[in-house]
């Protein structure tokens, strides 16, 4: 499988990372070969499997409902690049 | 006395603190001294001296009230160094990436929590491959760290320590630190271990808590150990392990004295050895360590048995499906918004272009974005589940082979360590690094690298144990009396 | 009558699907020990979980499960004993960590069915598509600053259950019916507030048209985030003309996510949603797949309330009331209970005309709620028991009535305080009938020759030389006798 300019810059797009338009062509190169490396999976007969997506062979632990987290304002927004009055900020949107 | 004091295991300088011989203040001062001495290696990120003293001052207290021991007890005073990758409070935290820069995390990992429980005295924080994206440490975003070894032939050339943990590595290799926290996704503990010469560990899924580790590949990350005997590593992962109910994926597991598994003897012990591991073109020299292997269990009373691990060779593009697209979705945190870099842009979706085209590095930008496509309309089943269906074939082979073998023995890494400008810019040549190690994550199981020797040019090479889900004990037995039989002596450049 | 909307060629029907988002009751959040207090300051009520930080992980809290599938059986639907979280993934500047966890394809709960009231008596079975638990987003504010957006997060990590119909409304008022009977059920499980206005419930409602007798469906937009049952009759009224026009003129429609603005009643694109989706879904690996066993659902099940459908049967079997006072009994469990208490061992009939009568007119004059209402179901049974066994006549018991949501005291002390107890000594009512039927014997005359309409006027002197206190009954009584005599 080999993706083109165009995939690439949607692909970049999705993941909301800048690409540089003379960039997309060697990436779709790098990109294409990592592809083509990954495919060679289609020949494994995989009928009939599941999916594993985790190893961990448990079922999802529950926690009780009891209030035991934040409370700490100060602690969430310390590292925050632009906060003001207590909020995180980002560039004005218009929905 | 200061040299002498950083040559020493974990398990010596436990013994002797109890005695009285040093203090903790005085051994952490040993390794701070080496630290400084050997900062050209860029083995650390940040260090934190003032802090390292500090703990270590209060280990001598706690000795002196007679309250030392820790938790798990070995690990009292003990100075260790810490992935860059464990969030530590008050303490920035980089994963090695510029977008985390300056990030001062207001919470402690699980794992370094329980660590100084344990006593253990952190020296800082230690460089790796960007968000542990890599085999050869060259991707971090505050420069590669290099590797202590030198190759006999070419003594100037400077070695990559192998990856991600590459800082753990060459730290512990080097004698800055008496071991160090890594973790492995894919064999970011075990590859760099052998490539410094030093024991890593990478536990059973599960076994220690992800809480507080900047996540790579959630399914398969797992911290573990690096230090420089089988006994240290055991004994820090006495200190590490648990179950942690933050983590909905941690094992609600007891946790055994790892250190009491290493009883040395293995007589009667089956041990795995997988054809697919021995493919044509196997570095001679890592073939002929990996037979040597075999003839010291022999030795020990063990039984090598012929194995085959059938689904080996699509291991690699498994793990390259679903360790991206796991990176894809746990990377859309940094957006610049909470924590780290921002680069201002003229609306939001600038703004987040921006910030993360700046902040990653070029791997970490090619795996966000084959992640992304992975998993995008069209193509998950294609790759995404294929690769998941795979990879239960990739494990179903090792459960198959544990019916009848108690561990397996292979070689850590398909070479020894190489020059950090030896490489080409082909991302795929570079990930053939971690062909042996992979399959172990992929299947959860735990997964043990020790240096047994060193190449024709003077190099260690390691080899890995493979034990059963939450079998460490077995793993470190065996690689107990692989390191007696090996007498691995070999230390590197300026040690 | 079915539902159609004129159009220059002919009749249009209506699709309406809704998804409801619906705050699950808990204490903490979903995923992390955050609360989940209503109005709290900025991000205090955020852990590092919700706020997305490295590291971070998830673990699920056990109530909000028990909730999804309490709701899930009240919607009489299928319980998925196993359920799958998956990450929906987008960038937004609430969404901290770049996704959203949600059930995708294996939701915990799946179909079912909801009966909806119509306002002509009727009930409709409007199909539940499924019900999945996902996390709250943040808050934007967009108008607290020039250049920028505020984010607080105290939502963020919220538990919500999003409820989606099958689109069967053909409607507003269909869809109407739907929203207030999902509340009505919501809120006797006791799962969610139902507060629109808080935004603890939040409906998109999917909006097609079709020609009438037309198969298969158009293309549908989804109006988001609607804040009252009004708002969605209206938004879906709108869409659906707005449809309708742009077929007739020869266009096609748009799949597309719009807003409705209330101030102008129209619906609009929505901008920030513009971009392409592609939500990459996969099974998040910071979860494992949620396994419950059937004694954890028949657990619930055990404590499962009488809901309202049930509940409306019974009055009406048990209590004799008919299908429309039972709905409006039903409504809530608060106005159903608060019912039986006043009803039971008493004429049922009559307790239900005095709630839905004098009882909930008071109720709405203000400053009254189901918690503190403005009299006691014990206070009131107590007033029709003094109708029933004659002390007050119904007509004096409008006025105990008032005094008792005057003073909150019992009916009797009040009877007995104001001198109210109706007059049913048979000597001094007739005295009274005697004293009016000498004061007006030309009119006595009248009736006996046969004018029987002026019986009346007698009454009414009557009941007013006695200060309405006679015994309506024996009164009547004793005017004919004497009248006849
Ligand atoms: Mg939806
Ligand atoms: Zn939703």
């Amino acid at each position: 499988m080999s993706l083109d300019k165009g995939t690439v810059r949607a692909i970049a797009e999705l993941a909301r990372i800048d690409v540089p338009e003379d960039d997309l062509d060697h990436l779709a190169g790098e990109l294409s070969g990592i592809l083509s490396f990954v495919e060679h999976l289609s020949e494994v007969n995989t009928d009939g499997i599941r999916p594993m997506n985790s190893v961990a062979d448990l079922g999802l632990p529950m926690r009780t409902d009891a209030v035991t987290d934040g409370g700490y304002a100060e602690a969430v927004l310390a590292n925050a690049p632009d906060a003001i009055e207590g909020f995180f900020t980002v560039p004005k949107v218009v929905e | 006395m200061m040299s002498e004091l950083t040559r020493l295991t974990i398990a010596e300088a436990g013994r002797r603190l109890a005695k009285g011989d040093f203090t903790a203040r005085e051994l952490t001062e040993a390794h701070l001294k080496v630290m400084e001495a050997r900062r050209g290696l860029n083995a650390f990120i940040t260090e934190t001296p003032e802090l390292a003293l500090e703990s270590a001052s209060a280990s001598d207290a706690r000795r002196k009230a007679g309250q030392a021991g820790g938790l798990a007890g070995g690990l009292e005073g003990i100075p260790l160094g810490i992935k860059d990758l464990f969030c530590t409070k008050g303490v920035q935290t980089t994963a090695a990436s510029h977008i985390l820069e300056g990030f001062v995390p207001q919470y402690e990992s699980t794992v370094t929590a329980n660590l100084a429980r344990a006593g253990a005295v952190s020296l800082g924080k230690l460089n790796l491959d960007e968000f542990a994206m890599g085999s050869s440490n060259l991707t971090s975003y505050f420069g590669g760290v290099e590797n202590p070894w030198k190759k006999g032939s070419d003594p100037a050339a400077r070695l990559v320590p192998g990856g991600s943990s590459g800082g753990s590595a060459a730290a512990v290799a080097a004698r800055m630190a008496m071991g160090a926290t890594g973790t492995d996704t894919g064999g970011s503990i075990r590859q760099p271990a052998a490539f410094c010469g030093i024991v890593g560990i990478k536990p059973t899924y599960g076994r220690c808590s992800r809480w507080g580790v900047v996540a790579f590949a959630s399914s398969l990350d797992q911290p573990g150990p690096m230090a420089r005997t089988v006994e240290d590593c055991a004994l820090m992962l006495n200190g590490m392990a648990g179950h942690d109910p933050k983590d909905s994926t941690s094992a609600p597991m007891p946790v055994p004295d790892f250190a009491k598994a290493l009883t040395g003897d293995i007589r009667g012990l089956k041990v795995g050895i997988p054809a697919e591991y021995r493919p044509d073109g196997l570095n001679a020299e890592v073939a002929r360590a990996w037979d040597q292997g075999i003839e010291w269990l022999k030795a020990a009373g063990a039984t090598p048995v012929d194995i085959s691990l059938p689904h080996t060779k699509y291991a690699l593009p498994v793990y390259y499906i679903v360790a991206p697209a796991e990176a894809s979705s746990n990377l859309a945190r940094y957006d610049g918004v909470r924590f780290g870099l921002r680069v201002e842009g003229g609306s939001l979706d600038d703004m987040y272009r921006k910030t993360r085209a700046a902040g990653f590095g070029p791997e970490v930008r090619r795996r966000i974005m084959i992640g992304t496509y992975v998993l995008s309309a069209g193509y998950y089943d294609a790759y995404y589940s294929k690769a998941q269906k795979v990879r239960r074939l990739i494990a179903e082979d090792f459960t198959q082979a544990f019916r009848s073998v108690d561990v397996i023995l292979t070689p850590t890494a398909p070479s020894a360590a190489f020059g950090m400008t030896d490489r080409s810019d082909d991302p795929v040549t570079m990930w053939l690094n971690d062909v042996f190690t992979i399959p172990t994550s992929l299947a959860g199981l735990p997964g043990l690298s020790l240096p047994v020797g060193l190449n024709g040019d003077g190099l260690p090479l390691g080899l890995q144990l493979i034990g059963r889900p939450f079998d460490e004990e077995t793993v470190f037995k065996v690689a107990g009396v692989m390191e007696q039989a090996a007498a691995f002596t070999a230390v590197p450049e300026g040690v | 009558m079915a539902y159609l909307i004129q159009g220059e060629t002919g009749d249009w029907e209506l699709v309406i699907g809704l998804e409801v988002h619906a705050q699950v009751i808990s204490k903490a959040k979903l995923f992390s020990g955050a609360a989940t207090d209503f109005g709290a300051d900025p991000n205090s009520q955020v852990s590092f979980v919700d706020a997305g930080f490295p590291g971070m992980l998830p673990v699920i809290n056990e109530v909000c499960v028990e909730q999804a599938v309490r709701t899930g059986l009240g919607l009489k639907s299928q319980i998925n004993l196993t359920s799958v979280f998956a990450r929906k993934n987008y960038f937004y500047a609430d969404l901290p960590q770049g996704y959203q966890i949600s059930q995708y394809d294996q939701p915990i709960v799946g179909e079912g069915e909801l009966l909806i009231d119509l306002a002509d008596g009727t009930t409709r079975a409007i199909g539940i598509e499924r019900l999945h638990l996902e996390q709250d987003a943040g808050k934007s504010m967009h108008d607290q600053h020039p250049t920028k957006s505020f984010i607080d997060l105290n939502r963020s990590g919220v538990a919500l259950m999003e409820i989606v119909s099958k689109p069967d409304m053909r409607s507003p008022e269909e869809a109407g019916a739907y929203l207030t009977k999902l509340r009505t059920i919501l809120r006797y499980l006791g799962t969610c507030d139902g507060n629109m206005q808080e935004g603890s419930m939040r409906c998109d409602a999917n909006v097609s048209v079709r020609k009438k007798g037309e198969q298969g469906l158009r293309t549908r937009c989804e109006i988001k985030n609607v804040n009252s049952i009004r708002f969605v009759q209206q938004a879906i009224e709108y869409e659906a003309r707005r449809h309708i026009d742009v077929y007739e003129a020869g266009g096609d429609i748009r799949q597309e996510t719009r807003l409705f603005d209330s101030a102008k009643g129209e619906t609009r694109s929505m901008r920030s949603k513009e971009h392409a989706h592609d939500y990459r879904y996969f099974p998040d690996p910071d979860l494992l797949p949620l396994v419950i066993g059937a004694d954890f659902v028949e657990a619930v099940k055990a404590t499962l309330p009488e809901l309202p459908d049930d509940k409306k049967a019974r009055f009406m079997a048990e209590y004799g009331l008919n299908a429309y006072d039972s709905g409006v009994l039903v409504a809530e469990r608060a106005s159903a209970d608060f019912f039986e208490g006043v009803a039971t061992g008493r004429d049922a009939k009559m307790a239900a005309n005095w709630i839905m009568g004098d009882f909930f007119a008071a109720m709405n004059s203000g400053g009254y709620s189901w918690e503190k209402p403005p009299v006691s179901a014990a206070h009131l049974g107590a007033m029709i028991d003094l109708i029933k066994d004659g002390t007050i006549s119904t007509r004096l018991a409008k006025d105990v009535f008032v005094f008792m949501v005057e003073t909150g005291k019992d009916p009797a002390a009040i009877v007995e305080e104001k001198g109210l107890k109706q007059v049913t000594d048979t000597g001094a009512i007739e005295t009274a009938i005697d004293a009016v039927m000498a004061a007006n014997p030309d009119k006595v005359a009248e009736i006996r020759a046969g004018k029987d309409k002026l019986i009346g006027w007698f009454v009414g002197q009557v009941m007013k030389a006695t200060q309405g206190k006679a015994n309506p009954a024996m009164l009547n009584e004793l005017i004919l006798r004497k009248l006849k005599e």
